[in-house]
């Protein structure tokens, strides 16, 4: 298990989750003590130094985006930390919250310092209901000690938290969507602008962390020896939670330094692939994420290698499909998914994925037509070209990604069928 | 180099579309800056009246620099930017939007109510669309005819949401929505209900938005070529006044043009025996709400009163303040009142059987079939208005019997029932009801002469205006407005008591019946300006401004009705309404 390291994961089973005072017993709320001493900007400067990146999937730099929070002009700002983990095979988050919520609690509430923001909301998928009341309860003690409320730490600072659960949609995961399931609309993306930063929840100045981005932050104040700059290397510094399953020995969440190779994750930590079958394919980031086949695994697991290997961190997740499922078989089963989930408001998601799904299953019935294959790749391109939000964007990567990869799993027989 | 005009104080940005420099005003959206050189980048969702929804994608264009395509709609200029309408990926984007739109659709165009007049059809033939490789994904989805004025077709539902927005932003309704979500999406109303069993209150701004044919108005063309073809039938038509500077437009004609010889004669050729004027019910309509608003202010009555010639105005006083309908005017609409002077008073004195006379009116408006529909319209089982077509059904019977409208000659309408003056044909703009009405209230309460007769405080496209008016010693406070988004901020403080007026004229649709839901398709707020100045163009050049100086009114009381408000005026010309229950109440 040496691939393993203790950064974000430190307190884990460390302290009693439903109690403040046993948080506080491990050095709790150190961080927050110590940002409010802090200039802000010197905040953003040290996720900066580090290159922190947004850990849901975007990958946009989490100092900058801090630091704009702060620069927007506006009463009531709000920080919202994105908990709807809605990624297949992506479950790193629910171990944050569930192992360390008061991390996230202390996180949301620098984070309210710097940006600015007078409220904070967690907005948690439906299917996390079981972690509601560890939640509820973190945020009551955090109250009864006086990190949230009025004047926080005598510095003059108000910040109060709430707690959202969302009603199910995966779609609910992307930003604008978000945001108008937590004021009480049907959670389907709008366009942009205006961007959320200037008008988001309740059309305040909004700034959206994932769960991941925002618990590194108490940990990087207090890091005095530099153990999350001494991870990674590059534009890949630090460390980063992933979550592996499929068809692995040992599914799971996983800590890894950013470097750690794809095979030293799927055979060291993940315990290797079950009856040492071979491997089909791996799919990094979710249902919105790229596949690859066998060869990557020598690849390091940072954002520039897995780019360039044709794939991307994207949520972190990473699924392991072994040789007994056949490509089109689970591109059916990532398609299925994204027909269901699609907000249905802009046509080449709505009507993108009911095509692309006739069509893999005309591959699959071996009754397609080379002329469906071409129809189906240009309606990929179209939905990741135009579509209004991520999820069109990116519900075509899977197969995008197979069309390079197993391109010979899209040659079929002639034009005529 | 191509330079829009430069507005005051607005910085002007730089950019180029398919290699064409350009200068804009900063704000300016890249649909806009492309039509300032000619180019139409195409679109179904956007509409100029309307937010923005970015929704078809059909407008997506490249931007040098840009990973992904952004919408022209909803996508401001920068400067430096680098746009091209016309490279493959934005064809192939364009295409391929279309033939998933066509996969979804009920492409029975032939026999669809919008052929030729589809945004969709237009689209698919500009852009070639032949042989769509894809399926038919079509749900097997009926058609829904429920109500007297409105049909909506799901299987021609494209999701843009004009319709959405349309009952929601501009009449603050919002009985239409989207329900479900990917390719279950739908437009329905709440629980599914069929629209009169809704919010909704038929005022047709849906169908008027509508790119498609999935929301249209109730086709009663049959009904009349049936009654013209029937030689026992007496068949008289009346027209409203905004149908005579909106009816051009479909054949070509500058947007605000005023075609009444043209559509006399056009109705005459159809065939019908009488070419009467809605306007001449406009005066008689303003003779009895006169009065009435004089007895109210005199004796007490419920005050503010409120017009009532506005049936989607009526449908939403029933529905969503049924406990101020005491503040309606009991004077029926002047299409109602003219219907029932054309089974009464016409009939005795042409010597013709009532049973045999059908009337037909053409109005801008789908709630005026509804209205029409009303058992409180007509007596002993007739109704006062047999058949009610908008001026799209107008449209199309003018081009079933191949007039060239364009070049039609000029004529009059028939007399008696067809002179009118100034102050009925402003009935069709949002504040001319309260100008005609005040015209005549002033004239009857004074006994002077009305030396300004223009009130310029309740003109123009303002949501809502006021004015106050001196009258012998009493100032009457009095309030304009359009569209229901409006009448609910009046509403609120009539049904809370603290309404400052004495009279208030409110009418359903955007700028008044000119800008009614049953008007020609691709009516804007632009050309409702355009119809709006038409109408007081012809008020003003017309001799007889004044209601009750139409000497054809003057008879029809000196011979029949007797004064205002008499027993015979109650029984023809005036309703009552009552509180519409609606299937489901939050409360």
């Amino acid at each position: 298990m040496s691939n393993q390291i203790k950064f974000l994961t430190k307190n884990f089973g460390q302290y009693d989750t439903s109690s403040i005072g046993s948080y506080m017993n491990i050095g709790g709320f150190e961080a927050l003590r110590k940002a409010v001493t802090m200039d802000p900007e010197k905040i953003c400067d040290r996720i900066t130094e580090v290159k922190v990146r947004g850990r849901g999937g975007a990958e946009y730099p989490l100092g900058r985006k801090w630091s704009q929070a702060r620069a927007v002009v506006g009463e009531n700002k709000v920080v919202v930390c994105n908990a709807d983990e809605g990624e297949t095979t992506t479950f790193k988050d629910r171990e944050l919250i569930q192992k360390d919520p008061f991390n996230l609690i202390e996180a949301l509430i620098i984070a309210g310092y710097v940006c600015g923001a007078t409220d904070g909301y967690i907005y948690m998928r439906a299917e996390y209901a079981c972690l509601r009341p560890l939640l509820l309860n973190a945020i009551r003690q955090a109250k009864n000690y006086g990190f949230l409320g009025e004047n926080i730490l005598g510095k003059g600072f108000n910040f109060n938290l709430h707690l959202y659960s969302g009603g199910g949609a995966y779609v609910c995961g992307e930003g604008t969507a978000l945001i108008r399931s937590i004021e009480g609309k049907a959670g389907r993306p709008r366009m942009k602008p205006p961007f959320i930063k200037v008008s988001g929840l309740f059309a305040r100045p909004t700034c959206l962390n994932n769960v991941e981005s925002l618990s590194i932050v108490p940990h990087l104040l207090v890091d005095t020896d530099n153990v999350y700059a001494s991870c990674g290397s590059g534009e890949s510094i630090g460390t980063k939670m992933i979550s592996v399953a499929g068809n692995v020995n040992h599914p799971g969440v996983f800590e890894i330094p950013f470097g750690t190779t794809v095979r030293e994750i799927i055979y060291n930590l993940a315990g290797g692939i079950q009856h040492d079958r071979d491997i089909q394919l791996i799919q990094f980031g979710g249902a919105s994420g790229k596949i690859a086949d066998a060869s990557i695994l020598d690849t390091p697991y940072t954002y520039d290698d897995l780019r360039n290997a044709g794939v991307m961190v994207g949520s972190g997740g990473i699924l392991v499909i072994d040789e007994r499922t056949s490509v089109i078989d689970f591109l059916r089963m990532n398609q299925e998914f994204f027909s269901e989930e699609s907000c249905g408001q802009c046509t080449p998601c709505r009507e993108g994925n009911l095509h692309i799904k006739i069509i893999l299953d005309k591959i699959a019935n071996h009754t397609a037509t080379q002329e469906d294959i071409r129809i189906m790749a240009t309606i990929a391109r179209v939905m990741s070209m135009s579509s209004l939000c991520g999820l069109g964007e990116t519900a075509q990567n899977t197969l995008q990604s197979a069309m390079l990869t197993f391109p010979e799993v899209f040659e079929v027989g002639g034009t005529e069928s | 180099m191509t330079t829009a005009n430069k507005v005051k104080d607005i910085p002007m940005v730089h950019l180029t579309i398919n290699n064409i420099p350009i200068e804009v005003p900063k704000g300016t959206k890249i649909m806009q800056a492309a039509q300032t050189l000619g180019i139409d980048i195409p679109h179904l969702c956007y509409h100029e009246d309307q937010r923005i929804k970015a929704h078809c994608r059909l407008c997506a264009v490249e931007v040098v620099g840009k990973r992904r395509l952004l919408a022209a709609c909803s996508t401001e200029v920068w400067e430096g930017m680098e746009v091209h309408t016309d490279t493959q990926i934005v064809r192939d984007t364009q295409v391929s939007i279309l033939q998933l739109m066509l996969a979804n659709h009920n492409k029975d165009c032939l026999s669809c109510p919008r052929n030729q007049n589809c945004d969709l059809q237009r689209l698919c033939s500009r852009f070639n669309i032949q042989h769509s490789p894809l399926p038919s994904v079509l749900k097997d989805e009926p058609r829904i005819e429920t109500n007297p004025s409105i049909v909506r077709d799901p299987s021609k539902c494209i999701r843009c949401g004009r319709c959405i927005r349309a009952c929601k932003d501009v009449q603050g309704i919002a009985a239409l929505t989207y329900a479900g979500r990917s390719s279950d999406i739908v437009v329905t109303t709440a629980f599914n209900k069929p629209m009169e069993a809704t919010d909704c209150i038929l005022c047709g701004q849906c169908s008027l938005v509508c790119p498609t044919g999935a929301i249209v108005e109730k086709d009663d063309t049959n009904k009349v070529l049936d009654a013209l073809q029937d030689p026992q039938k007496h068949v008289i038509v009346q027209v409203a006044p905004s149908v005579r500077v909106a009816l051009g437009d479909a054949f070509g004609m500058e947007p605000g043009a005023i075609v009444t010889g043209q559509m006399v004669t056009a109705l005459k050729l159809l065939g019908f025996d009488k070419v009467f004027d809605t306007n001449f019910g406009a005066d008689l309509t303003i003779m009895e709400e006169g009065a009435e608003f004089l007895d109210r202010l005199q004796n007490g009555g419920t005050l503010p009163m409120m017009t009532s010639c506005s049936p989607g105005w009526v449908n939403y006083m029933e529905k969503h303040f049924p406990n101020c309908i005491g503040h309606l005017s009991s004077a029926k609409s002047p299409m109602s009142m003219f219907g029932a002077i054309a089974k009464t008073y016409y009939p005795e004195n042409a010597g013709i059987d009532v049973k045999d006379i059908v009337t037909v009116s053409v109005m801008p408006c789908t709630a005026k079939k509804f209205e029409a529909a009303r058992p409180e319209m007509g007596r002993n089982g007739i109704p006062d208005v047999d058949v009610v077509l908008t001026t799209r059904e107008l449209i199309k019977l003018i081009k079933y019997v191949g007039l060239s409208f364009k070049n039609l000659p000029e004529s009059e309408f028939d007399n008696p029932l067809g002179l009118s003056t100034g102050a009925g044909a402003i009935f069709g703009a949002t504040g001319g009801v309260m100008e005609a009405a005040l015209r005549t209230v002033y004239e009857k309460v004074t006994g002077e002469t009305l030396e300004k007769i223009e009130f310029s405080e309740v003109r123009g496209f303002d949501g809502i205006k006021e004015a106050a008016i001196k009258i012998k010693d009493r100032e009457i406070r009095v309030c304009v407005a359009h569209t229901l988004q409006n009448a609910r901020r009046i509403m609120e403080q009539v049904k809370k008591g603290t309404s400052p007026y004495d009279f208030i004229e409110i009418m359903a649709c955007p700028g008044g019946c000119i800008g009614g839901g049953g008007q020609p398709i691709g009516t804007t707020n632009a050309i409702r300006k355009k119809r709006m100045a038409a109408l007081y163009e012809i008020d003003r050049d017309l001799p007889l401004r004044k209601s009750h100086e139409n000497p054809e009114i003057q008879t029809l009381y000196r011979e029949f009705l007797g004064e205002p408000l008499s027993q015979r005026a109650h029984e023809l010309l005036h309703t009552t309404y009552h509180k519409v229950a609606k299937p489901y109440e939050f409360n």
